[in-house]
């Protein structure tokens, strides 16, 4: 079955090992900062390898890993904070790991090879990875310190906090039409008087969308009842109430700040190359010895346009957490297929998008659905779907396999995603899982 | 493990296996009367084009890109098969976005579905094997 799934059969899984012995002699140290998507995929990636290993996992959020992309889920109770867990009760038991939460990691020793914890005990590593996820941006507006209900919206705490203060009375005010900020929208619409979203970019989702699709979906949300307010720049807070620098003032109760975020990359200042992440190989090390990391928290190449660049998204960090857990463990594993790509979706309209919008576009269009790929020098560098999403993943394919566009049918492909694209063999190889 | 393949070259187009796999998760002892007057919306998938055609449901892949991209972790491999937790899934359709073979599809409850090998129904052979009329789709170990 190995060569079934064509968008694996580079990587190289090692054979599973009973234990893999430091050279001390005693079962090796595995250190994971971390306790998301990134830092799983290690714990699940170091036991595909090494069974008598020690996993510590260090958090400092109080909580069983949990899905962050479930908080507004989560407030427009959708999900329950039990079901928002990402593995079951039982995971660290099953996977024999220690977890260390709410605990808060002061600095790393590279060269004694231990993690320094804020109340200053340490805790020794032989290999150690750094899945520390990013934190909202909050810009330094003036007047912030005037407000008195504000909020970010990144963690469980978060969505905690901001679905305590909220009720059919409140005014709310979302600084940022990115995702975070519409899904947080999309989460509380329902459970206050009134939703405003600012952005100081002309459209919404301006990172993932173009002008016709950010305005399609704008115009969705707009008949759920949020208003927009883009291109409009803060002046300053006054208490309950944005100035704009076009004068407008905009009075509200609650104000969630979903600006932008950051990599937490300060662990490794000094120890490891940081660009505007960590910086990491298709192994997942940084450029320190034993030290990797993976996650929201580096920058890594987009094959889609050959650049380095932060995906914070959930499947890369599983992935590449989970091939830095390969590696830890002395296997041989590469993850060299990280792309920009989201899924997401607001009151029922779906969007998936992936890659990059550059070269030749084809568009369809009609019936609330929008469809748009980028193409050039016989490759596609990326999609944009509105509405009709079915079978994405096979356009998704053609930009992580890099599959020159003249050895599938490629008009066929632009009216409709199928394996009926490919040539004879390609299918024969995909459904019958030999070739013929 | 053993899987579902596929032939193109025995497919006679004929649908029959999408009914076969709409009727086994219906419970019900009549294929007829379970299907009528409804639209169905199986698992398993014919492709048609000029004359070619094919079935296309789950490959249970070994390293499978839906398991490890799901965001709830409503996606999980139990002895080989890839199952989805409908309970647990919230419709966000990252795995309709990473499928390679575009074999997860949406419904009309929210949670996406999958071929599961009829593990969950009929033990044994799955449905749209045993009512292929042509052996076009088989049910075994392959290399």
């Amino acid at each position: 079955m190995k060569g079934l799934n064509g968008a694996l059969s580079d990587n190289n899984k090692a054979n599973p090992v009973e234990g893999v012995i430091a050279s001390g002699g005693s079962p090796v140290k595995y250190v994971i900062i971390g306790n998301s998507a990134a830092a799983i995929g290690a714990v699940e990636g170091i036991r595909q390898i090494d069974r008598q290993g020690e996993i510590t996992v260090i958090t400092n959020e109080p909580h069983h890993t949990y899905s962050r992309p479930l908080i507004s889920y989560l407030l427009l109770g959708k999900v329950t904070e039990e079901n928002m867990r990402y593995r079951g009760d039982g995971f660290y038991t099953e996977n024999n790991c220690t977890l260390m939460s709410d605990t808060a990691v002061a600095e790393i020793d590279a060269g004694k090879k231990q993690v320094v914890l804020a109340g200053r005990a340490r805790v020794p590593y032989d290999k150690l990875l750094v899945a520390t996820g990013s934190s909202a941006f909050v810009p330094a507006f003036e007047g912030l310190d005037t407000v008195p209900s504000k909020y970010t919206f990144m963690s469980l705490n978060d969505a905690r906090s901001l679905g305590k203060a909220l009720d059919k009375s409140k005014r709310v005010l979302i600084i940022g039409a990115g995702l975070i900020g519409l899904k947080c929208a999309e989460g509380i619409l329902d459970r206050v008087s009134h939703v405003t979203v600012l952005d100081l970019a002309p459209r919404i989702l301006s990172s993932i969308l173009d002008e016709d699709g950010a305005e399609l979906v704008q115009s969705h949300l707009e008949g759920k009842g949020m208003e927009f307010k883009l291109s409009c720049n803060i002046k300053c807070f006054e208490k309950n109430t944005a100035v704009l620098e076009n004068g407008e003032r905009i009075a509200f109760d609650l104000l969630v700040l979903a600006v932008g975020v950051r990599p937490n990359t300060a662990l490794l200042k000094g120890i490891a190359e940081i660009g505007r992440g960590v910086v990491i190989n298709e192994k997942s090390e940084t450029t320190a010895a034993d030290i990797y990391a993976a996650g929201d928290c580096t920058q890594t190449l987009d094959v889609s346009s050959g650049q380095s660049r932060i995906m914070a998204l959930l499947p890369n960090a599983y992935m590449q957490g989970e091939c830095a857990g390969i590696n830890m463990a002395g296997g041989g594993k590469g993850f060299n297929k990280a792309i920009p790509m989201n899924a997401i979706g607001f009151f029922g309209l779906h969007i998936i998008t992936a890659g990059n919008y550059n070269g030749d576009v084809h568009t369809v269009k009609g019936d609330g659905n929008c469809k748009r790929l980028y193409y050039s020098d016989n490759r596609l560098n990326g999609y944009i779907l509105i509405g009709n999403v079915e079978k994405a993943g096979i356009y998704t394919s053609l930009i992580r396999e890099r599959t020159p566009l003249d050895t599938v049918d490629f008009a066929l492909i632009c009216e409709k995603p199928g394996l009926m694209a490919f040539a004879q063999e390609d299918r024969m190889l995909k459904l019958g899982g030999v070739a013929r | 493990m053993k899987r579902v393949y596929v032939n193109e070259k025995w497919c006679l187009g004929c649908h029959l296996c999408e009914y076969y796999c709409a009727f086994a998760g219906t419970n019900e002892k009549d294929m007829a009367r379970a299907l009528r007057d409804i639209k169905i919306n199986p698992k398993i998938n014919i492709e048609e084009n000029g004359g070619v055609s094919f079935a296309v449901s789950c490959r249970h892949c070994e390293e499978p890109l839906c398991v490890k991209s799901c965001i709830t972790g409503a996606l999980t491999v139990s002895d080989g098969v890839i199952k989805i937790d409908r309970d647990q899934c919230i419709g966000c359709y990252t795995c309709i976005l990473i499928c390679p073979y575009g074999a997860i599809s949406t419904s009309d409850d929210g949670a996406v579905q999958k071929c599961e090998l009829c593990v969950k129904t009929a033990a044994g052979t799955p449905a749209c094997v045993k009512g292929c009329p042509n052996g076009a789709i088989v049910f075994e170990e392959r290399g």
